[in-house]
């Protein structure tokens, strides 16, 4: 599909200007009242969001349950798989060194899909073609245990989304989804995480959503699973029907999420409610 | 398996008595034992423990948050102030729930050679309620401290995703 | 075999109170949750965990299902001496498990 390069160009910046205003607002709204130049960034991580006790769940190695996803997912690093029979270390060697930085620039365009395609998928994708092994169902042991691993690598890092020009319609598409009212509540991502975060849905803190701390161990799931099952999660919240794993239209959302934290800290394996 | 109808968890004897019934092929955890009595309260269980003596409040502090982000995982801390010598010490702690489906949660074994008498653990909590540890000392003494929790549900109930 | 992390300091002066804290991979299934069919999943949990330091037991636990997912223990015990501290899991459906760690204690 061809696209008027200045059309698209145009929508892309705007959007992102909208998404850049709509975050920083309410913080000169506040600066000028008092007064000063506005300087501060006003979007907080889940982290902190979440309670004393869970906060130190996630930031101490000893105690976050999701290193033992990241222990499985070493081991899985270098197993030899499928008809090749190679393992991912036998072409990305050590991953505290290949793989640094790299969950940080995730979602990214992928040449043969011709669309963006999160980490998980280019692990799939990778496991099929290069490896020439059995799919990775998504969600499954594998699949988390390794997407763990190579997201602990980039920890500490700021999240960056590459800065591709061929990104930028599906970054739009995205926001438009993150607008979209869904599901038999009617309600848009907007409407709770960027006009109500801080405040309560029922007795729980409503959190901005940003993606800096995935895949996560959540409480409430009481393991590790990734963004994608949490954008499902919440869709099937409202009671709309989930976007399946690996569509487009969830690549879209992950891709906007991440250009709207870009900059902030990655986490490793986060631990949330 | 047989089919067993868990309308209500705390419905007592009668329930004992239809599990009891469907025999011994229902498994493990129906092994008739005063911790796993549905219809025992907190009280009852903890005598159990102590043998009937009375578990005096002190010594023990019982670390939970107030207001816990999620039932599911919920950090406890247990420290008896005791010098842990071979002399005196603590020889054992447990923890108590009020509404669970049972009463027990964690027991812990320790001697002189602990060095320090804290343990931690992450628990489950169906609601809000009471929780209460109990520690025995090498003198046989018992002691106890107690903590009201606030337990609240996830916002968003969502389906198997 | 289940994944664990297993924190114990590598050294530790002859005398010192130290912290060990473990972690598993468990489902801890309780025995009283439904599962989507409405029918009562079976319990599957880890019931006992004990840790020795050169083949003494020096801590117990007693497990029930109200422990949480991915059990978290954490206790102390005196660096006696150097050696070796042996951890052991077992439960449900003949689960049993074993890690040990090297200590060295220095005067």
């Amino acid at each position: 599909m061809k696209y008027s390069a200045s059309g698209r160009k145009g929508i892309g910046r705007i959007a992102l200007m909208a998404v850049a205003a709509g975050m920083l607002l309410p913080v000169i709204a506040a600066s000028a009242d008092q007064g000063q130049a506005p300087a501060k960034d006003s979007r907080r991580s889940g982290f902190e969001f979440m309670g004393a006790s869970t906060q130190a769940m996630q930031v101490n190695e000893a105690l976050n349950p999701g290193m033992l996803w990241v222990k499985d997912g070493e081991a899985l690093w270098g197993k030899a798989v499928g008809k090749s029979q190679l393992s991912c270390a036998a072409c990305h060697g050590d991953a505290a060194v290949s793989m640094r930085g790299v969950a940080a620039r995730y979602p990214s365009f992928d040449e043969g899909l011709k669309r963006p395609i999160g980490l998980s998928q280019r692990i799939k994708l990778c496991r099929v073609n290069k490896q020439q092994a059995e799919p990775l169902r998504a969600e499954s042991q594998e699949l988390l245990s390794l997407e763990a691993y190579i997201a602990y690598q980039s920890r500490g890092m700021p999240l960056a989304p590459p800065a591709d020009a061929r990104l930028k319609p599906f970054i739009a598409s995205g926001l438009q989804r993150f607008q979209q009212r869904m599901g038999q509540l009617d309600l848009s991502c907007a409407q709770c995480h960027a006009e109500r975060a801080g405040q309560r849905l029922g007795s729980s803190l409503i959190p901005q959503a940003h993606p800096t701390g995935y895949p996560v161990y959540r409480l409430e799931w009481q393991g590790v699973g990734s963004l994608q099952r949490r954008l499902r999660g919440c869709m099937s919240g409202v009671r709309a029907e989930p976007f399946a794993y690996d569509a487009q239209e969830l690549a879209e959302l992950e891709l906007y999420l991440a250009v709207r934290a870009a900059g902030m800290k990655m986490e490793g394996v986060g631990v949330r409610p | 398996m047989p089919d067993i109808e868990f309308s209500d968890s705390r419905l007592g004897n009668p329930l004992r008595r239809r599990l009891l019934k469907a025999g011994a092929a229902i498994g493990a955890w129906i092994i008739v034992s005063p911790a796993l009595s549905a219809s025992e309260d907190l009280t009852t269980a903890i005598s159990h423990y102590t043998g009937g003596a009375a578990a005096l409040p002190g010594r023990v502090k019982l670390d939970v948050a107030a207001l816990v982000d999620n039932g599911n995982t919920v950090p406890i801390t247990i420290t008896v102030d005791s010098p842990m010598t071979a002399s005196e010490h603590v020889t054992k702690i447990a923890m108590f729930n009020e509404k669970n489906p049972q009463r027990d949660v964690i027991r812990f074994s320790l001697g002189p050679r602990a060095g320090k008498a804290e343990v931690s653990s992450r628990i489950r909590l169906a609601t809000s309620q009471k929780l209460v540890a109990i520690a025995q000392t090498s003198d046989g003494r018992f002691w106890s401290d107690s903590i009201d929790v606030i337990v609240t549900l996830a916002a968003c109930i969502e389906g198997d995703v | 075999m289940a994944s664990t992390v297993i924190n114990v300091p590598a050294n530790a002066r002859r005398g010192e109170v130290i912290e060990i804290r473990t972690l598993i991979r468990h489902t801890m299934e309780t025995g009283f949750r439904p599962g989507a069919d409405g029918r009562i999943q079976p319990r599957d949990i880890i019931q006992r965990f004990s840790c020795r330091y050169n083949g003494e037991q020096v801590f117990g636990a007693e497990l029930f299902s109200a422990v949480a997912a991915n059990p978290y223990i954490a206790f102390h015990t005196v660096a006696t001496e150097s050696g070796t501290l042996s951890f052991h899991w077992e439960g449900d459906n003949g689960f049993s498990q074993t890690e040990t760690a090297k200590i060295t204690v220095i005067d």
